[in-house]
């Protein structure tokens, strides 16, 4: 079943030029993933050029200015100490995105790590480090990282190791269960029938083919990553220092004036879902793109 | 690796055995009495049980016989393969180029894997890793063993794409398996296992995926390679045709065991063994037209419940007294035959029913419980 799949994937007359090109030509004629990919561009180009962009620092504006409506001197408005909305989500938008993405690198990193070790080498390595998972995978994953913040202490690194850790588990089984599979897979064995070592097989053989799952779960993390980030910010165990721009405790902060100033909501809200959107969409259309057997 | 870590689909050596005198020099492989059981969930599967053969260099041997014969373990066996657990190899020795291989550290079998003997799988559409140009895959099967840069290694792996036929080599090494016909691949895969000069190439059913135009060239160029770089090769089958056309030598082999040996024109024309005799009279061009065909009648015995005597006993058209109860051991019938039947013994040697002593080890059929 899985050779008449692979078969049937090579279309005809092409210049065919690897995996990696197919899955980005696959991933450009996916439109709801380039919708995806345009807001996440968005973002990373107002994070990138906040301070040209901005019309205002995150932290200039005068009390006397207090929770402005939205106008041409203040596009959305102004919040309790009279600093530019707009000029903050802007800045916000360099945490939010900074912060979520290297937490789920952090957790990409220990994840695979885990993972890999445990997939490859089987046994009782595999046993003790998946009862590991398994505790990790028990609790909550916001709870979790709101523990490791209150352990370690304010701050963006901290948030990015509490959001990463509690990300790792679900890399970790995934990697962990693609090289289940690739173990008895007729390459793998081929490989080994031309006495390649088992650390060779992991790394070059069961690895770059286990890896499509893994950038899938990735994008679509970075998303959840930036509502915990952005939650965490909520909770009160953000960066720590109330003069930084941050979604979530913008979200904290004007939650007071709901009433007389919603607009103060619904900008760092709107900021934080389309860029959750986005990064959902991509993760979908990656999905979709590295794995040719979902093509209609 | 510490000794925690499982071997990744390797077989461990089997440690603290005494093994017997090396075979003679011209003996490339011999194997003794192999048994490669494995334990499962419902008991224990006696997938090889005592399998004795020889391949000498530069030497063809055909081992055919039906799925689940025990064929692909003992290749798998012999190439130290199986994964263990759930396999046990139980007894039994290899001997590859004077060594006893089922002892060998792991290290140096994978030394001898790839370089000294290699194997052809049956499935080449997915027997190529599918992320590496198979240029790439043929480099690295070369730098494995050998001290070569790796301009080199490629090098030698575009002249192992022209010496399999691939036209345009250098631009075939650049694509990726995906873009390669079946047979092709198959083309690769020999490319591949004949890289490093092997003393033994074991090909597991090289032809089966492949349609029938295609089986015979690839049949053809396995052919002209054995014989272009001498090496010995074990080829497995469960076509009668593709080993009257390829081999010198064939052993049959049914439920574990092999049933006969010698060279194949005389096994095909002249088959001792009544389980052969049923193969090779149910092909259906031996029968006329319009006449039913024949069949060796009933199945393949349950792997849990072995029968205690001859193992083909239960479908045997010539069963007498002897079989039921005691399982014959290969006897030399002529020159360079061997033959596993009863028939085939004078009548003095044949055991009674009053002999207490079985000649063949019974097959445990019970759960052993948990390994």
């Amino acid at each position: 079943m899985a050779t008449s799949a692979a078969v049937t994937i090579a279309p005809t007359a092409r210049v065919s030029r690897g995996l990696w090109h197919d899955a980005f030509r696959r991933l450009m004629r996916n439109r709801p993933a380039i919708v995806g990919l345009t807001c996440i561009a968005i973002f990373v180009f107002g994070a990138v050029f906040a301070p040209l962009i901005a019309p205002y620092g995150p932290t200039v504006g005068e009390l006397s200015n207090s929770l402005q409506g939205p106008s041409l001197a203040h596009i959305m408005g102004t919040d309790l100490q009279g600093y530019d909305e707009f000029s903050r989500v802007l800045y916000g938008a360099r945490i939010s995105l900074t912060v979520g993405v290297i937490a789920v690198v952090f957790g990409l990193i220990g994840g695979t790590t885990v993972g890999a070790i445990a997939g490859g080498a089987g046994g009782l390595v595999d046993g003790f480090l998946m009862r590991v998972i398994d505790v990790l995978l028990a609790v909550p994953g916001i709870l979790l990282a709101i523990g490791i913040v209150a352990w370690l202490g304010h701050g963006e690194i901290q948030i990015m190791l509490a959001v990463g850790i509690s990300y790792s588990p679900i890399f970790a089984r995934l990697l962990r269960g693609s090289l289940l599979a690739l173990r008895e897979s007729d390459y793998v064995i081929a490989a080994r029938s031309m006495g390649a070592s088992p650390v060779r097989i992991l790394l070059r053989h069961m690895l770059p083919n286990a890896l499509t799952p893994l950038i899938v779960q990735a994008t679509l993390a970075a998303a959840t990553a930036i509502i915990d980030v952005a939650g965490l910010g909520f909770l009160g165990l953000g960066p720590g220092d109330p003069r930084i721009a941050e979604w979530g405790e913008m979200l904290t902060d004007s939650s007071r004036f709901l009433q007389s100033a919603p607009y103060l909501i619904f900008f760092p809200g709107a900021a934080i879902v389309i860029s959750a959107v986005g990064f959902n969409l991509l993760g979908d259309g990656l999905r979709e793109a590295l794995d040719p057997r979902l093509k209609r | 690796m510490s000794t925690v870590v499982d071997l990744n689909g390797e077989s461990p050596a089997a440690e603290g055995r005494t093994v017997g005198p090396p075979p003679a020099a011209d003996v490339l492989l011999e194997v003794r009495g192999l048994k490669t059981y494995f334990h499962v969930m419902d008991g224990t599967v006696a997938a090889v049980d005592g399998v004795d053969f020889q391949l000498k260099r530069g030497e063809t041997l055909g081992l055919v016989g039906e799925s689940g014969c025990g064929k692909s373990v003992t290749s798998l066996t012999i190439m130290r393969l199986v994964d263990i657990p759930p396999g046990e190899i139980v007894a039994g020795e290899v001997w590859f180029d004077g060594r006893e291989i089922l002892s060998l550290p792991m290290a140096e079998m994978r030394k001898i894997r790839g370089a000294d003997m290699s194997m052809i799988f049956q499935e080449p559409m997915t027997s190529l890793n599918p992320v590496f140009t198979v240029g790439n895959q043929i480099a690295e099967a070369v730098k494995a063993h050998r001290p070569v840069s790796n301009r080199e290694a490629w090098n030698r792996g575009v002249e192992m794409l022209a010496a399999v036929g691939i036209p345009a080599p250098e631009r075939r090494a650049k694509q990726y398996p995906h873009e390669l016909s079946g047979g092709m691949r198959q083309r690769v895969m020999i490319a591949m296992a004949l890289s490093c000069d092997p003393k033994l190439v074991i090909a597991d059913e090289p032809t089966t995926a492949l349609d029938v135009t295609i089986q015979a060239q690839i049949l053809e160029l396995i052919k002209a390679m054995q014989e272009r770089t001498g090496a010995a090769l074990l080829l497995i089958t469960h076509d009668l045709a593709v080993v009257a056309e390829t081999v010198q030598r064939m052993a049959v082999m049914y439920a574990g065991k092999i049933v006969e040996t010698g060279t194949a024109e005389d096994v095909l024309l002249d088959p001792k063994h009544p389980y052969t005799q049923g193969l090779i009279t149910s092909i259906p061009s031996n029968v006329p037209r319009g006449q039913r065909l024949n069949v060796i009648r009933g199945t393949v015995p349950n792997p849990f419940r072995m029968p205690a005597g001859c193992r083909f006993e239960p479908r045997c058209p010539l069963v007498f007294e002897p079989c039921r109860d005691f399982d014959p051991p290969l006897r030399t019938t002529d020159l360079d035959r061997r033959a596993a039947c009863w028939l085939h013994y004078p009548p003095s040697e044949r055991p009674t029913v009053s002999d207490v002593a079985v000649p063949s080890a019974p097959v445990r059929t019970e759960r052993v419980g948990k390994r």
